[in-house]
């Protein structure tokens, strides 16, 4: 307990470098005090986000006029949207997990460019401020949708520009992420720590960094264009002007598509991390998980026209992304055999991180499948647009993103704070959000099927039930939300005092102590021949 | 007959839902499968029952089995999902023609004699071709009972979507490309007729109005109003938007210039009426002159009966 002590007042959470307090957090370059910079950023955004999709549900809840107008709805779904897809999906696990642990599981005193890292997360407040500036002033909220499709988006009088301008900002801070990542990954692995003795979360982030470095700048120039588009009217996209507006939707959707998988990937490598630390066993299919995290990474580069079956596109180019839509799916299904396969024979400790990344398993299976229906070009035509593929994006994208999330968050807890989280409460939140997000989504599966278009303000009277169910979901899930994140900051202030290696993880993260000092490590540890991040003998 | 089910009432409904069938057939056996044997190993092979992990690395056979197998059964959807998508492209010679005009926020059906309507009369069992045609940015055209849905893309030729209605009934028609503030008030109804039915409703001169006999003539009223527009401009709730509110308007005074001559009138059917062919005519004090264009080609006197008894109700 002496030790654990000395420990916290030894770590980076307590060390005092150049400015104090508040200072000493937004000007340091520790790539742990970056990454919990993005966990509070990020965290603060989404309550926002959650809120906006808490008050879109409210207003489905009856057709009609429930609370807000359309113009208000139509604003609050696109906000919404470009909250959470481009301050906290795309950030979100390389953002903070990423930043906290790479440095950390290869054995490297922090990132290769400290300052650029902390540069990245400026980007990312400046992006968010633009945002919200386009939000709150001007002449009115945008309400394009994320997408920002053309020509709609040239002709809105809303405040389009800002809100451009603030993606475009983030994109920068998502590249130099990346960059930063890849050099880590090539130029600073502990001796001994080869290709294949990296753990699958480092993998996983090295897929997404070269998505995240080649595939931003395409919507970073997108984007450009729209607003060269909107001052000058240049003539790109708006068929008025001679332009094609289905331009517009190929280049969006060539980031914006892979965009998905800079979240899943990371998102698959945290339960890679989770499944087999509580199994005590060895990973299976270690080389095969690998082969398809860079499988995922590539294929997904090239499937964003399954976003436009219905726009008009060539029969040729429809039936080869449908083709390669499928493709994509087969590296999906390995992982998840190869996860279940970790379990079997395994000795489970069925901790919370385990039921966040098991029911991450479920989740990401039922958004894969129902992509497997979007991907088909009949069925596409049919439920394109629709709620059903609100459905399955949310399942994909959100289901992906919060419970690996979760799953690490508490998996990491003790490492990141040197506490303990309360496994009664974290338990009862992962009930609450798994209930509310099934009850929350499951209904807008059906709701598709029957027609209803998506981004509707109002609907007919025979879509009222499922929406009423998706509603009481949003409040269950809203609530499971509380009761983790306070839980969660409870226990960062009065948790019990954690080891070291609670759950007798194997990677290197857990070698150090809990919170891991300023420089991580002592020494540069040293991989020997029969050392392994999974090597449980 | 108003049907408001997903009915199966075109000649593509059987290859996207048998693509869907198959699909969703093979998915809930794996979904099902894999979270079966999935909770028996977190109970079996929990610590209090096996306290020991048994090391294993993998398995190459197992990788390639389960590389192979969802290979050949993606495959196999994909070809069902193109299998029912391959006929949607080429529509035949023979099919009959009808223009869809798009805008902020109506569908408006051109037929070859030049009828328009808002509601899309079609003949069963005779193939049809919508040629689609946006004014300003991209709609589109989704019938859930048909099975079929593409996008109005501006400036975009030969833009078109084709099928053969083979149940009579009445269908909604969708827009589902987002496209501004009254998106999700732009659906309009697909009557599908008997052949007979269909020839004597599209001879004929006088314009009936399909949703009369759909709905309550309050619910049409609005419905119509919807469809032209009219709530871009003028609001239901009091707010000054382009044009006046429509609250309060039926049966109370309104201060107009006439000729150049400030008068009040009094709001009544017949008052409506000008103020919807002619609408510059009575020049509603605080608003602009040439703002609004007759609607004399759009809207019948049917059509205004129906909209004067949805103001009616907004006291």
């Amino acid at each position: 307990m002496q030790e654990a002590q000395s420990a916290l007042q030894a770590s980076y959470l307590h060390h005092q470098g150049r400015y104090k307090g508040l200072l000493g957090w937004i000007f340091s370059t520790d790539h742990k005090r970056i990454g919990l910079l993005y966990l509070y950023s990020i965290t603060t955004m989404f309550v926002v986000g959650l809120l906006l999709g808490l008050a879109m549900k409210f207003e489905l809840l009856a057709p009609g006029k429930t609370i807000m107008e359309a113009r208000d709805y139509n604003a609050t779904f696109t906000v919404h949207g470009v909250i959470m897809i481009f301050m906290i999906v795309i950030p979100g696990l390389p953002a903070v997990f990423g930043n906290f642990l790479l440095p950390l599981m290869i054995g490297a005193p922090d990132v290769a460019f400290p300052k650029i890292n902390l540069l990245s997360w400026w980007f990312y407040v400046a992006g968010v401020f633009l945002v919200l500036a386009a939000l709150l002033f001007g002449s009115g909220t945008p309400d394009t949708g994320w997408t920002f499709y053309a020509p709609y988006s040239f002709k809105t009088g809303t405040n389009m520009l800002p809100a451009i301008f603030g993606a475009f900002v983030l994109g920068f801070s998502s590249i130099l992420t990346g960059l930063n990542f890849i050099v880590t990954i090539h130029r600073m692995r502990a001796p001994g720590m080869k290709w294949m003795k990296m753990p699958m979360f480092a993998w996983t982030l090295y897929g997404t960094a070269w998505i995240q470095l080649l595939a931003t700048p395409v919507v970073g120039i997108t984007l450009v264009l729209v607003a060269l588009e909107r001052i000058f009217g240049i003539g790109v996209f708006d068929p008025a002007l001679g332009g094609d507006p289905i331009l517009y939707q190929h280049l969006f959707w060539i980031y914006s598509h892979p965009a998905v998988y800079i979240m899943i990937l990371p998102a698959m490598g945290a339960v890679s991390e989770v499944i087999p630390t509580f199994s005590q066993k060895h990973i299976f299919g270690y080389k095969a998980l690998i082969i398809s995290t860079m499988a995922i990474a590539f294929v997904g580069y090239l499937v964003w026209g399954h976003h436009m079956f219905t726009a008009g596109m060539s029969g040729t180019a429809q039936y080869a992304f449908s083709l390669l839509t499928f493709l994509v799916a087969i590296p999906s299904a390995i992982k998840v055999f190869n996860w279940i396969s970790t379990m079997y024979k395994g000795s489970i400790n069925l901790k919370t991180p385990f039921y966040w990344a098991s029911s991450f398993i479920f989740i990401f299976m039922i958004g894969g499948f129902t992509g497997l229906v979007l991907g088909s070009l009949a069925t596409n035509v049919h439920l394109h647009d629709t709620a059903f593929v609100v459905a399955h994006f949310h399942y994909i994208v959100f289901g992906g993103v919060s419970f690996s999330f979760f799953a690490a968050i508490h998996y990491w807890f003790p490492k990141i704070y040197g506490r303990m989280y309360d496994e009664h409460w974290a338990k009862v939140g992962w009930i609450m959000f798994f209930i509310g997000f099934v009850s929350l989504y499951t209904p807008m599966f059906y709701l598709g099927m029957k027609g209803m278009p998506r981004r509707y303000y109002d609907y007919l009277p025979e879509y009222h039930g499922a929406n009423i169910l998706s509603t009481f979901g949003s409040w269950i899930l809203a609530m499971g939300f509380l009761v983790i994140v306070v839980n969660l900051v409870r226990s960062a202030r009065k948790g019990e005092i954690a080891v070291a290696n609670p759950w007798k993880g194997k990677t290197l993260e857990w070698t150090v102590p809990s919170p891991p000092p300023f420089e991580n490590f002592k020494e540069i540890p040293v991989v020997g021949e029969k050392d392994g991040p999974y090597n449980y003998e | 007959m108003y049907n408001t089910e997903i009915t199966q009432a075109s000649n593509f409904v059987k290859g996207v839902d048998s693509a869907f069938m198959v699909i969703m057939g093979i998915s809930f056996v794996f979904l099902l499968g894999l979270t079966v044997v999935m909770i028996y190993f977190i109970y079996k092979y929990n610590r209090k029952r096996h306290p020991k992990a048994v090391q294993m690395e993998g398995s190459t056979r197992l990788e390639i089995i389960w590389t192979l197998v969802p290979l050949a059964l993606t495959m196999v959807m994909f070809y069902y999902g193109w299998a029912g998508w391959k006929p949607m492209g080429k529509a035949p010679k023979d099919a009959m023609e009808i223009t869809v005009v798009g805008r902020m926020w109506n569908f408006i059906f051109e037929y070859e004699n030049g009828r328009k309507t808002d509601t899309l009369y079609l003949p069963k069992d005779k193939a049809i071709k919508l040629n689609l045609k946006s004014m300003d940015v991209i709609h589109s055209v989704y019938i859930p009972a048909f099975r079929v849905k593409q996008d109005m893309v501006p400036g975009k030729k030969d833009n078109f979507m084709w099928f053969i209605p083979q149940r009579e009934g009445t269908y909604e028609l969708y827009c589902t490309e987002y496209c501004g503030l009254n998106h999700s008030y732009m659906f309009n109804y697909v009557k599908v007729v008997e052949d007979s039915v269909f020839n004597t409703w599209y001879t004929d001169t006088t314009m009936a109005v399909a949703s009369a006999e759909l709905e309550s003539p309050v619910a049409a009223g609005r419905r119509i109003m919807q469809n032209i527009g009219c709530f871009a401009c003028h609001s239901v709730d009091g707010g000054k938007l382009v044009g006046p509110t429509f609250k309060g308007l039926y049966g109370h005074t309104v201060n107009v210039t006439t000729n150049g001559q400030k008068r009040e009138v009094v709001a009544d059917d017949e008052y409506i009426r000008r103020a919807i062919y002619d609408p510059n005519a009575d020049l509603v004090d605080g608003f602009g002159r040439g703002l609004m264009l007759s609607y004399k080609d759009q809207l019948s006197d049917d059509d205004v009966t129906l909209i004067i008894e949805y103001l009616k109700t907004l006291q």
